[in-house]
């Protein structure tokens, strides 16, 4: 074949270009919407790339950003080994409030103790939760979709119960646990936002995300762990015949997974929320970690991209009202986008159809 | 025990009134899963079928119009679903997630063009899915208010009963069915039988969203007057977890949402009553799934072709 590729070659060998097409495709059926309903996409879009260019703007994305990047990561660990994660969204919850009430009660404790100790305790839970739902499926076959779904309810709702005993709950009339002790706050300090102009909430969350994110690559990629998790995910059989314990990988995976939101969970907690309402629905983070994973391509530094991307798309999108604009634009742009990405496999499709004919015209020559 | 009976029928009531939404959108979620398709985008379809029904039916006046439509809409998230992984040979889980994103993020913005606001108008009564046989029983008893509670209930239960049977007719007692069930197992074996798996693997997911769409209009046409964004929240994904426990079989995906129903409407009349902490009571219905399922299901036997594209040989 010719050396010198096509523009088309290009486009449809490289999973990079169908991503950025994806996402162009993605704001030009957000640009029709806006036709359709009269808007002007100018403005639209302006308000939505203004709102993320100043210093201000790139600090509230980063904050936004760090549990999506956690819960991407946790998506994406799962999908590695085979498993859709879907209970992402409970193991975040899980993990937020153990951090949440350790908190609260152990709030004497000194900072350097306190924030591992809150981290841990969050990857425990998350942990927990992803085990067991690796145990049902293990042990008894249960279908891990299922119990990951009902998982996200109880804990959705255990979360619920918990808030609202006496100890945790907050003193005055708000429906939400009591703040957590500065010393679990990982908020960055308050004359240094002041003085660098950031947002409000901006802390240091993002670099345990990116630490999450080395640890993640390393073991998918540098260690005997990942080989293992991949082989499962890619053929378990051919991997148990390899001689691959497939249960414990299962486990292992759900373990690592879980923990991954868990701490996402303690993340948003202890820099963002600094107390947890009472939920009156899912918030919604396990399943944007779904998305984060789905637009990075279950790569750890594609997660980070894609993580930034989403945590921009959703602080913009709040400032979209200014400009009379529904703030849903944001999920019909993420829709599309994530809609062409499942569909770009076509071109791999294509490529393939295009290999095919010649290797039966081979083995018709051989005859 | 007049004080009992009162209560069974108020659990019985809240039960169907929980159950149906979820039974429509377990039957849909049957059919696609069945013919080897996940579709994991009920409930992105619930929501657009929610927000067509309560809209048309406000707009026309005539609640079956708005009914049908709300199944139209999801229908065409369906059709969406379909063209990507069925004609596509897109991955399932993420098409199915984009539906799930697109749905509820189209419909809210036409909300908000049509009403200026994320909420509809409330439907009055005449523009609601009626209730059948009301004031048949004589409630001044005890007696008639238990049947008054249980049988004056909404059409869209008595169709949804309806709606499963005739499921499981198609599915095992039908040329269609069988060949549907095949598609899931085995298309390429169906493909040397002259079956067109793409079709049936097609019409399979429309029909899908169609029911998962009735299955949102029952949300908002029923009980709640409204279209809220808060409308439909997990119950796609309950219907999902129905299907699953019932090991992908429409009288198995029955019990499945039937048993969700019930220990919802169990959290009505305990919440009210008892002493118990409401978070907890309302943690029932998942506990009470994952106990049943350990002690009795066990094992799901999901289709064997279930989640891989097809992509017919030449």
């Amino acid at each position: 074949m010719d050396n010198k590729k096509t523009v088309m070659q290009i486009i449809s060998e490289n999973r990079f270009m169908h991503i950025l097409i994806s996402v162009a495709l993605g704001f030009v059926v957000g640009a029709l919407f806006l036709v359709v309903m009269g808007l002007s996409v100018g403005d639209a879009y302006g308000r939505l790339l203004s709102s993320v260019t100043t210093l201000k703007g790139v600090s509230y994305v980063i904050v936004y950003a760090i549990p999506y990047i956690m819960t991407g990561l946790s998506v994406a660990f799962a999908f590695k080994t085979g498993v859709f994660n879907i209970g992402a969204e409970g193991q975040f919850v899980m993990g937020s409030m153990s951090a949440c009430v350790v908190g609260i009660l152990l709030g004497d404790l000194p900072k350097i103790i306190l924030i591992p100790l809150c981290f841990l305790v969050a990857m425990a839970a998350g942990a927990l939760w992803g085990i067991v739902v690796g145990l049902l499926k293990t042990k008894r076959g249960i279908n891990e979709v299922l119990s990951m779904i009902m998982f996200n309810w109880i804990a959705f709702y255990l979360s619920n119960y918990i808030a609202g005993i006496p100890a945790i709950h907050s003193d005055g009339t708000a429906e939400a646990t009591k703040n957590i002790a500065d010393n679990a706050s990982t908020l960055l300090p308050a004359d240094m936002i002041k003085s660098l102009g950031l947002c409000p909430t901006a802390n240091w969350g993002i670099l345990v995300a990116i630490v999450a994110m080395l640890i993640v690559w390393f073991i998918i990629d540098k260690t005997t762990l990942g080989y293992k998790l991949k082989a499962v995910g890619a053929n378990k059989f051919a991997a148990e015949y390899g001689g691959i314990n497939v249960n414990g990988s299962i486990l292992t995976a759900l373990a690592i997974s879980g923990a991954l939101a868990g701490l996402g969970g303690a993340l948003q907690l202890m820099g963002m929320g600094s107390r947890i309402s009472v939920f009156s629905s899912q918030e919604g983070f396990g399943f944007a970690g779904i998305v984060v994973a789905l637009m990075g391509c279950s790569n750890p530094f594609g997660v980070l991209a894609a993580g930034l991307f989403y945590g921009a798309l959703t602080y913009g999108g709040s400032k979209l009202n200014l400009e009379g604009v529904p703030t849903q634009l944001i999920s019909v742009i993420v829709g599309t986008v994530v809609f062409f990405i499942a569909i770009s496999v076509i071109f791999e499709r294509l490529k393939y159809a295009k290999k095919a004919p010649k290797k039966v015209k081979e083995g018709k020559e051989n005859k | 025990m007049d004080n009992f009976v009162n209560s069974l029928g108020i659990i019985l009531f809240a039960t169907l009134v929980y159950a149906t939404p979820l039974l429509y959108a377990a039957m849909g979620s049957c059919f696609s899963e069945v013919s080897g398709v996940v579709n994991i985008g009920i409930e992105g379809m619930m929501t657009a079928g929610a927000f067509a029904g309560t809209v048309i039916a406000y707009f026309t006046g005539n609640p079956w119009i708005g009914f049908i439509c709300g199944g139209l809409a999801g229908a065409f998230f369906g059709m969406l679903h379909a063209v990507a992984t069925v004609n596509l040979g897109a991955d399932q889980t993420i098409a199915g997630t984009a539906i799930n994103m697109l749905g509820p993020g189209v419909v809210i913005m036409i909300a908000r063009v049509l009403f200026n606001s994320t909420d509809t108008v409330p439907l009055t009564a005449s523009q609601k899915i009626p209730k059948l046989f009301p004031g048949m029983f004589d409630t001044s008893t005890v007696f008639g208010r238990f049947m008054d509670n249980v049988f004056a209930t909404y059409a869209s239960t008595y169709i949804v009963f309806a709606v499963v049977i005739l499921v499981w007719f198609v599915f095992y007692k039908t040329r269609f069915g069988l060949r549907l069930r095949a598609c899931g197992e085995h298309p390429k074996a169906c493909e040397t039988l002259g079956i067109n798996v793409i079709a049936m693997r097609f019409w399979c997911v429309v029909i899908s969203g169609f029911l998962s769409g009735l299955g949102g209009a029952c949300v908002t046409m029923t009980i709640s007057t409204q279209f809220r964004p808060i409308s439909i929240v997990g119950q796609g994904f309950i219907a999902i977890a129905a299907v699953i426990f019932g090991k992908f079989k429409p009288q198995g995906a029955l019990i499945g949402c039937l048993l969700f129903g019930f220990c919802s409407g169990l959290k009505v009349v305990l919440g009210g009553s008892s002493g118990i902490d409401m978070q907890l009571i309302s943690m029932i219905p998942y506990v009470v799934t994952v106990i049943v399922l350990v002690l009795f299901v066990g094992k799901s036997s999901v289709p064997a072709a279930s989640g891989k594209p097809y992509i017919k040989s030449k």
